[in-house]
């Protein structure tokens, strides 16, 4: 230690410091120097050609918006428009007195507590030059009152502008979405720039999700403005790239239809175009206008949504989940089909219920006195629990998890907008992870008629029908059908992941199954029969019928007897023509009772449209 | 490295037991200095922020917790903060790494370390904890630094650059990068070797232009080459700013009478581009009395440097002193198009920014040195 210091010289050091630190204050004085030239370059010398520039030619640059891009369905129908509306703005400098001219103002046209109130916050933030909304939306007739009015009121001005206008309302206002207001948090993510001068964006479904595309890219001008900061003239501009036309693959008459069918009810209805995955109907009853929410939804409109019985704000086809119950049985069969469990002929004597040995417990089929002999075919167009407890039984929990899942049963079907519920698609390994407890033998029978864990979205179950339709060719489903590009040309949909093949040993098996799905229709037994009304097509479905309240063993299922929230779910899922699939339906009624009876009618009415209008 | 090493000790530099100026730690000349600036910069922004008493408030506040944190720092003995700079230097490296892998990404860039209670930004305590860093390690070698010395002393100064690069947050890599790189000229490395530096550097740039910078950043000197090429973007800002400082003349429009900042032509007027603001309205005799002001300061911080009394505590005085003078420069060139831009703040006259509590924290290491005196035990 004492060698190091030995050889430092503390004095030398101190005396290199001292030299270096006039060096460096010598090199500051110098940079200061040439700051100070730089001013004087600036401020002395250039001082008149920028006084000029800052007096005289108050060039400023304004952003101008792009205009937003429409949202069409499949044909060409204007789900999502801009629509020129008028908004009543004031100039706070040029008002002699605020509180007499709004005074004035409500005498002439209709202005809100609310209107005031938010009016004072801008004025207290913005310019006194700059123009603050009073009021917007106005009327025609409003815009002409106080045209008239105009010249006793000096600093009101009427602005024009673009704003998003949904002419179809309702309809399919859980896929479109809404554009509102960009907030705090949007403004964190978005390009500030190219959001210069736009105030809405997408917030929800298609909206949100093409936002990028919809929006286009800000132009801009170059004005003249006086000394108060009011545009003279405009120099310069450079015109803004309006926003890209989104083409969706739903059908709007057919979306029509389906709601129509749904009145009344509670539930949805998704179908979907086997062939490429485009969603045709997406419909969940309790809906809103989203026109609502362009500039601000009031307290009052948007709790009335918020604590309304429907629920209108959720999206019951995306993130609804529900029990399959029986229409799972087509791909449990098939999955005993496949896995050798069972074959064709196998049959299954069903005298009304199923018990497990050393259990006492009755598993019931919903026909109290049994379907006698039954096998595959018999086992779908009659709906027999007792085959399908048995086969379940036989395959265990995993083996129909593992056939199950290529279907997408418990997975999101990547549709291409937000929101999306995951289902659940059971496993002994998914019951052990989320609920840390070993799986049971009784609960593989209740899952083998979909009810228990097994829960799926509306779209899931149209996804698997389009697979199973498809003789298992997988789609993804989703609502874009193209882009239209500045070029007039189209951007076609891309699918996220390719498309692949649920490969099985014996193609023959699509055809048994689908076989037992006609029956249903065509079947002199059949669940949903007066489906069957000699349709030029040949339709395969299956009924469902979920529980949602447990029944006791010894207790009878009486509908009249139960509150109707506790009634079961009724379920279709279907798809025609049998043979050449071109649409697949997935229908659910909150507790609506019987599948055959109240979900398959909405199916037929959404494809006898689709398909009768072609043939 | 020394195991042993001796920090020595550092006592109070009182001249009397009554009450004096000593007994707080404050170095007067430089607290008046400092003083002074803020109170422009708050007249200042008093006119810039549209004459608004909350925006003056929120910056008083600020104003008060930096200099009580230079009070704080001020109380300690340089021995302490000699035995803690490793230490420290190495939190901040952990953070930084902490920041790319768990960081909140804000405008952007991945900056700030989210503790629950309370976010900041790592390369802010990089600001002090590298020049402390440099400054222990060559204390502890002879001087001038030997090539090994130098060699360390450069991998202390990249590691941090490289981690806040990577942020990506080039104006903080840079003040980072320029105050190791004061340590070592104030440590006397030769201007030979300083002069082939530099051309290595001026040969690496194209490297730089090509392998080392984000889109938004070569766009940065596209538009401070050209700045018509983009009017709407920071080619905008640099336009409006010129026409504002060169519209001052010399005696300014006057105080709260600054067209190009009343009527909203400049922006970021309070933050980065408040220069222009005081150019307008004061100046340019204006100018002068604020850059008087900045060389008073940055004179008093190298006389303290010059006065300190042992290598650690001159280095770090030193570089310390120069960074804050590159503050000034990078802000003031940027505003008067002299170069590119590079965000970063007025010292001590921009509205808000946590450099300003990182300033002051350095200011107060500058009282502690020059308030306390150094007990010679071994040399």
């Amino acid at each position: 230690m004492y060698s190091r210091i030995a050889i430092k010289d503390q004095i030398r050091e101190g005396q290199l410091f001292t030299s270096r630190a006039i060096t460096a204050l010598a090199v500051i004085i110098l940079i200061l120097l040439a700051i100070i030239a730089r001013m004087v370059f600036l401020q002395v010398i250039g001082h008149e050609h920028y006084t000029t520039l800052s007096q005289n030619n108050r060039v400023s640059i304004q952003p101008v918006a792009p205009t937003r891009g429409l949202i069409l369905d499949r044909n060409g129908v204007v789900l999502a428009q801009n629509l020129p509306t008028y908004t009543l703005e004031i100039i706070a400098e040029q008002v002699k007195d605020m509180d007499q001219t709004i005074t004035e103002l409500t005498q002439i046209i209709n202005i809100s507590d609310d209107d005031i109130a938010r009016f004072n916050k801008q004025v207290k933030n913005k310019r006194r030059f700059q123009p603050i909304p009073l009021r917007l939306q106005l009327s025609e007739e409003e815009v002409a009152r106080l045209a008239v009015n105009r010249h006793r009121l000096p600093g009101i001005e009427i602005a024009a502008r673009l704003t998003r206008d949904y002419p179809q309302a309702n309809l399919a206002v859980h896929s479109v979405g809404y554009v509102s207001r960009i907030n705090e948090k949007e403004l964190s993510q978005i390009d500030p720039s190219n959001y210069a001068a736009t105030n809405h964006i997408g917030k929800q479904g298609i909206e949100k999700a093409y936002e990028q595309q919809l929006h286009g890219i800000v132009g801009f001008q170059k004005v003249e403005t006086n000394a108060l900061g009011r545009t003279l003239r405009v120099l310069e501009r450079t015109p803004p790239v309006p926003g890209q036309n989104i083409t969706l693959t739903l059908d709007a008459d057919l979306q029509r239809t389906a709601k129509q069918a749904l009145k009344g009810s509670t539930g949805a209805v998704v179908a979907i175009d086997p062939n490429n995955g485009e969603i045709l109907v997406m419909a969940s009853t309790g809906d809103y206008d989203p026109n609502l929410f362009i500039n601000g939804i009031d307290h009052k409109n948007y709790n009335a949504l918020r604590t309304s019985n429907a629920k209108p704000l959720f999206n019951r086809a995306l993130q609804g989940q529900y029990p399959p119950g029986s229409t799972i049985k087509p791909f449990v069969g098939l999955a005993g089909l496949e896995g050798g469990t069972i074959t064709t002929k196998s049959s299954v004597f069903c005298r009304g219920w199923h018990t497990i040995k050393g259990d006492e417990r009755k598993y019931r089929d919903w026909k109290k006195e049994g379907h006698g002999h039954t096998d595959l075919k018999k086992s779908i167009t009659e709906s027999c629990d007792v085959f399908y407890y048995d086969l379940a039984q036989t395959m265990g929990i995993d083996r129909i998890h593992e056939f199950l899942s290529p279907f997408g049963f418990g997975q999101k079907t990547g549709i291409d907008i937000a929101g999306e519920a995951n289902g659940i698609l059971p496993s002994t390994e998914w019951k052990r992870r989320v609920r840390g407890k070993p799986w049971y033998l009784g609960e593989t029978l209740i899952a083998g008629i979909g009810q228990g864990y097994t829960l799926t979205t509306p779209l899931q179950l149209a996804k698997a029908t389009a697979i199973l339709a498809n003789r298992g060719h997988t789609i993804q489903p989703h609502l874009l059908k193209q882009i239209t590009l500045p070029n007039s040309e189209y951007l076609q949909y891309q699918p996220d992941t390719a498309s692949t093949i649920i490969e099985l040993n014996k193609t023959s098996n699509w055809e048994e199954v689908i076989k037992g799905m006609e029956n249903v229709i065509y079947g002199a037994h059949g669940t949903a029969r007066h489906l069957n009304r000699r349709q030029p097509y040949r339709i395969a479905g299956k009924t469902g019928t979920a529980q949602v309240f447990g029944i006791k063993q010894d207790e009878e299922y009486v509908e009249e007897d139960i509150g109707k929230h506790l009634r079961d779910h009724a379920l279709f899922v279907s798809f025609a023509p049998s043979d050449k699939p071109q649409i697949a339906v997935a229908v659910i009624v909150e507790n609506g009772g019987h599948g055959g009876s109240v979900a398959a009618p909405i199916a037929g009415a959404v494809i006898d449209q689709y398909l009768g209008g072609r043939q | 490295m020394n195991q042993n090493r001796d920090y020595g000790r550092w006592i109070d530099r009182r001249q009397s037991r009554g009450f004096s100026a000593r007994s707080l730690h404050m170095d007067w000349p430089l607290l008046l200095g400092l003083i002074l600036l803020s109170s422009v910069g708050l007249i200042v922004l008093y006119s810039s922020g549209g004459q608004d008493m909350n925006l003056i408030w929120r910056q008083c506040i600020r104003l008060g917790l930096a200099f009580g944190v230079m009070f704080v720092i001020a109380q300690i003995p340089p021995h302490h903060i000699e035995r803690w700079a490793p230490w420290i230097f190495g939190a901040g490296v952990l953070m930084l790494i902490g920041v790319l892998t768990v960081g909140t990404v804000g405008k952007g860039a991945q900056r700030w370390l989210d503790l629950g209670f309370f976010r900041f930004q790592p390369s802010e305590i990089m600001k002090l904890a590298v020049p402390m860093m440099i400054a222990w390690y060559l204390a502890e070698n002879t001087l001038p630094p030997s090539r090994r010395a130098m060699f360390i002393t450069a991998l202390i100064i990249a590691v941090p650059v490289g981690l806040i690069i990577k942020q990506p947050d080039l104006g903080t890599s840079l003040l980072i990068g320029m105050s190791g790189i004061f340590a070592l000229l104030l440590a006397g490395i030769s201007w030979r070797l300083v002069g082939g530096l530099s051309l290595l550097g001026a040969a690496c740039a194209p490297l730089l232009w090509f392998f080392g910078m984000h889109d938004y950043q070569r766009q940065r000197v596209l538009t401070f080459l050209n700045p018509e090429s983009d009017p709407l973007g920071s080619g905008y800002h640099i336009i409006q700013s010129k026409i504002a400082i060169g519209s001052g003349g010399l005696y300014g429009k006057g105080w709260l009478n600054g067209t190009q900042s009343q009527l909203e032509f400049l922006p970021e007027r309070s933050t980065d581009f408040i220069y222009a603001v005081f150019a307008e309205e004061f100046g340019f005799f204006g100018i002068l009395v604020l850059l008087t002001i900045y060389l008073y300061i940055i004179a008093r911080g190298l006389y303290i440097a010059a006065l300190a009394q042992d290598t650690f505590t001159r280095l770090l005085a030193g570089s310390l002193t120069l960074t804050f003078f590159v503050y000034l420069v990078v802000n003031i060139g940027m505003v008067s198009g002299m170069l590119p831009v590079v965000g970063l703040p007025l010292p001590l006259v921009s509205y808000g920014g946590t450099s300003m509590v990182t300033l002051m924290a350095a200011f107060g290491m500058l009282m502690s040195i020059q308030t306390h005196r150094k007990l010679n035990t071994s040399g």
